[in-house]
């Protein structure tokens, strides 16, 4: 009898342990593909980014310096490997970008290009779609890294070495990007 | 995410279903013993087992259609309304929807919007012409919001039950009653007249007061459930834009709206952001209350300066409705840290009701497939699809424009 319920505790045991074994896999895979909509977002514009310069360049005669700037910031971020790192030419060049779309403002004929109207709607589109996707990342990995620090499934975390994901952080780096690119440039 | 609501709507989907087959079951047997007695009760009841199941496969493979098609939603692709389309991906995004929402378009100059579907990998979002002419896209990305939200915290998959299911019984018990005036009641007496007379009286009795109970009861049961998750789906829209002032602006459109909604009905009305009857219809609603008032909504979102996140909502609620307790379940406040709302995006949108108008109409043909040219001289010529001739004179400058590239020609 004690051997009975000796073993039916073990199975129950067993059995929460699975549970949140499984739980802990689904939120990992939910922020693997929650950081994967970002790597597609970011290619989305990677990809926008040359045809910008083609029809902006006729136009913005001031600004030739800046779109260099942009086609070198964006062949950064492409290259870049770590989330880190990633983060951080992203960040340069979603600032450079911000920064073009104020230029803009300067030139009234850009402005009622039917081609440039939509293609900013296509980059604004983009940003956003950027902003939002890094946001519901960092809200996966908010979900995870609590379940990996909450008792009790911390037992099971650790046991199975699940460890902790990085959060996407943006910081406002649009002043300190500018030195550094120019930097690049003129080398 | 708000567990506790999922959690809610799955058990609420479970128990509408049982509850469903308890008032179908009960009609069956009554409506059939009455009708062909000494045994047609259990006729009635296997007869009833089957519009239940029937019912309950149509509702979850075809409910979202069918409450389109009720609304009169065509499906658009992306470039009827680029914007539109960027705006629903962008809040798919946010709101880690594993799916892209089909997007339909209502030809509707009122203001209005609502999301169906069975699950986050099959949804659709529906809005109306005069909702897109009307609002610029901060507003636009905060009604979307809030119907992502509708989506993410699976209430879609119960209204579209709950719609279904309240259709089904009006339409039967409407068939029954209608019978019972023109000739059923000949059918009852001959079959009274034969049997044990005082006990089909009773019978007859019940079946007519559950005829005419089962719609009012599913109409109730539907309508105590939407109050609370439109404020629940307006606090996830806020905290997915980062900016209540958006949904706020665009929820003061919608109420200054004065066009009546002619395609929504009683099933429909309750999955819209806003109630679609205006003067008798939103009195008579009121009372069965299926949405809260658009006003405090309006005033709860306006009051949110500093803080986006659920705790924000949570607060602004509390002071607006003079209510501790408050609407959030405690699941969706757990981990919150303060959410700084964003800056407006935004540049503006036509104020002219006939600009307005003009635009709504733009997009409906766009949905419904015109070909839109604009001449030098600054006209825009709008042709329909079945305009066959190669070449088209503007009417103002002579002009000749040459359709060469129009596709299907």
């Amino acid at each position: 009898m004690a051997a009975l319920i000796f073993l039916l505790i073990i199975g129950l045991i067993l059995i929460w342990g699975i549970s949140i074994y499984n739980s802990l896999v689904r939120l990992r895979n939910q922020v693997r593909n929650a950081w994967s909509q970002i790597d597609v977002q970011l290619k989305r514009r990677h990809d926008l980014i040359p045809n910008l310069v083609e029809t902006v360049r006729g136009y913005m005669v001031h600004e030739r310096e800046t779109l260099e700037h942009i086609t070198l910031a964006r062949t950064q971020a492409m290259s870049a490997s770590s989330i880190s790192e990633k983060a951080k030419a992203e960040n340069i060049l979603g600032g450079m970008l911000g920064r073009l779309q104020i230029a803009v403002e300067a030139y009234p004929d850009l402005k009622a290009n039917q081609n440039f109207l939509a293609l900013q709607e296509e980059l604004t589109s983009t940003e956003n779609k950027i902003s939002f996707s890094r946001q519901n990342y960092n809200d996966q990995v908010l979900f995870f890294n609590n379940k990996i620090q909450m008792f009790p499934s911390n037992i099971v975390a650790s046991m199975f070495h699940f460890s902790e994901e990085v959060f996407f952080e943006v910081e406002d780096v649009t002043e300190k990007a500018v030195p550094q690119v120019t930097f690049q440039s003129g080398s | 995410m708000i567990w506790e609501l999922i959690r809610a709507n799955r058990r609420r989907s479970v128990t509408l279903f049982l509850m469903m087959g308890l008032v179908l079951v009960a009609l069956g047997y009554l409506l059939g013993s009455v009708f062909f007695p000494p045994d047609g009760g259990f006729i009635g009841v296997a007869i009833a087992l089957i519009i239940w199941l029937v019912q309950a496969l149509v509702a979850r493979y075809s409910g979202n259609r069918i409450l389109l098609a009720l609304s009169g939603a065509r499906k658009v692709t992306p470039d009827v309304h680029p914007q539109l389309f960027h705006v629903v991906e962008e809040m798919r995004l946010a709101g880690g929807l594993p799916a892209m929402p089909e997007v339909y378009i209502i030809d509707e100059q009122a203001p209005n919007a609502f999301a169906t579907g069975r699950d986050p990998s099959h949804s659709a979002v529906a809005v109306t012409a005069g909702l897109v002419a009307r609002l610029n896209r901060d507003e636009l990305q905060g009604v979307v919001a809030h119907e992502v939200s509708h989506v993410m915290n699976r209430d879609i998959r119960f209204l579209t039950y709950a719609g279904i299911m309240l259709g089904t019984v009006v339409l039967i018990s409407e068939i029954y009653l209608r019978g019972m005036l023109w000739g059923g009641g000949g059918r009852y007496r001959s079959g009274s007249s034969k049997g044990s007379g005082q006990g089909q009286i009773i019978m007859m009795v019940l079946a007519v007061a559950l005829a005419v109970l089962a719609p009012i009861m599913a109409q109730l049961l539907y309508f105590a459930i939407s109050r609370k998750r439109e404020y629940l789906a307006d606090a996830s829209a806020v905290r997915l834009t980062r900016y209540p002032a958006g949904l706020a602006s665009a929820l003061e459109k919608i109420s200054a709206n004065t066009v009546e909604m002619k395609s929504a009905n009683k099933v429909t009305a309750p999955l819209y952001i806003a109630n679609p009857f205006l003067g008798k219809g939103r009195k008579m609603a009121d009372l069965t209350s299926t949405h809260p008032p658009i006003s405090e909504r309006i005033r709860i979102l306006r009051s949110m300066m500093h803080d986006a996140s659920f705790n924000g909502y949570q607060q602004a609620y509390a002071s607006v409705r003079g209510d501790a307790e408050g609407i959030i379940p405690i699941s969706g406040l757990r981990d919150e840290k303060v959410i700084v709302p964003r800056e407006a995006a935004d540049t503006g949108k036509p104020e002219d009701v006939r600009d307005v108008r003009r635009d709504a109409g733009d997009i409906m043909m766009r949905a419904g497939n015109f070909t839109f040219i604009t001449c030098d001289c600054g006209l825009r010529l709008k042709l329909p699809p079945d305009y066959r001739l190669p070449r088209v004179k503007c009417p103002r400058c002579g002009r000749v424009h040459e359709l060469d590239q129009r596709p299907g020609k």
